[in-house]
């Protein structure tokens, strides 16, 4: 064995580059935009389109409305996971350790929690001391108010009074086992990460960050991960619609001195 | 009926992906998920999986009456450890400061805060979480057709320390040098997930089903020595 040598040539974890898809009732929604995609709406052929172009991992956001087809993304995540061999992360609408469950039973390797965060945090405590840290990520929706961050719900129309820092250090200590921030103020202006509010989060707790919200060109994936101080970098339109391939933005990383996976 | 591959279900974690992956792999072959320790005591060979705590790991295996079939299949036949199906065979953890199986020799410790620092004084996040650097530390029918150097995906809060360098199969750095895959005799076991490892994780997963333990170099006992 030749530890010598081997150190001295690779020795630095990938940032995790992930496209994150809105899904309701079994289908992708906001269009996703490859060429010769047969079915601009199959969640399978899509991620199996992403898995090939080299995504780190893949997020599921269950947006479905009613409870009657809560069940698709059950079926969605046991044909994806039956066929793309990369960690799936799944949120949306998770209540219960019972939703958990029925979520990592069907192939799922991380849950993403949100507002039940909130409205009941000893389901994180719950879920990850049942199921391991390793499986429980806590989203938290954040937005500046006058000096500091605060956590939104619903999509940020609802405050809730909390200090950002504050609870994702609370997260952390209920066994999270990382936290997908999304800045309310940044996303969909396609302006970048709040690098603030990243960075600020990401240097509170050990955990790893993934940042979300804003992102529109690939500088600000280098931004997010360089002065963010982010661990993993989440994009949905830039990458759907065609404007950057998941290989063009981790070329663009690594040429900016940003460890990837190629 | 016999099954080829045997995928212990013990309660603990997401099994479906390691059972898709290996029936991937080998479309003809029989896999199955199972806590039955009569159909792991036929199966032809056996995938030893695992996520969570050290402690319920522990508890569910005894729960669940598989402690001796587990010990008897790392003895017989080919074996694959993944995650904590690696950290349980050793003696101790620290996680919870849980007694484990003790089938090979060695401790299972935390990622010490103080030193998850990189060159540049970054902080290093707990869990290791990611695709990072496997390093192949001896030749083995399971890095066939595999790059020193590949890439697998990680997440853990806790490395095995092997009490024979030996057995130590690779190792990957964060930021220090950890065991990250063991083997001795006709066990193999890695703390990365080749289930989501993509086409590296298929590979040794492919390497696996077709691996005859009995016809490689790698038979060494636990004392490691005839194997450095």
């Amino acid at each position: 064995m030749n530890w010598r040598a081997a150190c001295s040539e690779y020795k630095v974890l990938a940032k995790r580059i992930i496209p994150c898809l809105d899904v309701t009732n079994g289908r992708v929604v906001k269009g996703v935009n490859f060429v010769e995609l047969k079915d601009a709406g199959d969640p399978v052929e899509i991620a199996r389109r992403y898995n090939e172009a080299g995504a780190d991992e893949l997020t599921f956001l269950d947006i479905t409305a009613s409870s009657d087809n809560r069940d698709l993304i059950l079926h969605i995540i046991e044909a994806v996971a039956s066929e793309v061999f990369i960690p799936l992360t799944v949120g949306g609408g998770v209540r219960a350790v019972g939703d958990v469950q029925r979520l990592l039973n069907a192939g799922a390797d991380k849950v993403s929690i949100n507002t039940s965060a909130v409205t009941n945090p000893q389901l994180v405590k719950d879920a990850s001391d049942r199921y391991g840290s390793q499986c429980i990520v806590v989203a938290i929706d954040a937005k500046r108010v006058g000096d500091h961050w605060e956590v939104f719900t619903h999509g940020g129309r609802k405050t809730t009074g909390l200090d950002a820092i504050e609870w994702a250090k609370k997260m952390e200590s209920l066994g999270a086992g990382e936290l997908l921030l999304t800045s309310m103020d940044r996303d969909g202006t396609k302006s970048g990460f709040d690098l603030d509010l990243t960075r600020a989060i990401s240097d509170a707790v050990d955990i790893p960050i993934i940042a979300s919200g804003g992102v529109g060109n690939l500088q600000h994936l280098v931004d997010g991960v360089r002065e963010g101080h982010a661990d993993a970098v989440l994009a949905a339109s830039i990458f759907h619609f065609g404007e950057y391939g998941i290989d063009e933005a981790k070329r663009y990383m690594k040429q900016h001195g940003i460890e990837v996976r190629l | 009926m016999s099954v080829d591959v045997a995928i212990i279900d013990y309660g603990m974690g997401n099994l479906r992906s390691v059972s898709k992956a290996i029936e991937h792999v080998a479309p003809s072959a029989s896999v199955v998920v199972t806590a039955d320790p009569v159909v792991i005591a036929a199966a032809g060979r056996v995938v030893f999986p695992g996520q969570g705590a050290a402690r319920d790991c522990m508890r569910e295996i005894d729960a669940r009456g598989l402690r001796q079939v587990i010990v008897d299949a790392a003895r017989g036949k080919p074996f694959l450890g993944i995650c904590m199906g690696m950290q349980v065979l050793f003696e101790h953890s620290e996680e919870g400061d849980t007694p484990c199986l003790g089938i090979l020799p060695g401790t299972v410790q935390r990622f010490p805060h103080e030193a998850m620092h990189d060159e540049q004084g970054n902080k290093l996040k707990v869990p290791h979480m990611g695709w990072n650097n496997v390093h192949q530390a001896m030749p083995h029918p399971l890095w066939a057709g595999i790059e020193e150097g590949e890439r697998f995906y990680f997440v853990h809060s806790y490395f095995v320390q092997p009490a024979s360098p030996g057995a130590i199969a690779g190792f990957s750095h964060y930021p220090f040098p950890f065991t990250c895959a063991v083997a001795t005799g006709n066990i193999f076991a890695v703390q990365f997930h080749p289930e989501k490892s993509q086409d590296a994780g298929l590979a040794l997963l492919g390497n696996f089903v077709t691996w005859n333990p009995g016809a490689s170099h790698t038979a060494c006992d636990m004392s490691g020595a005839a194997c450095a």
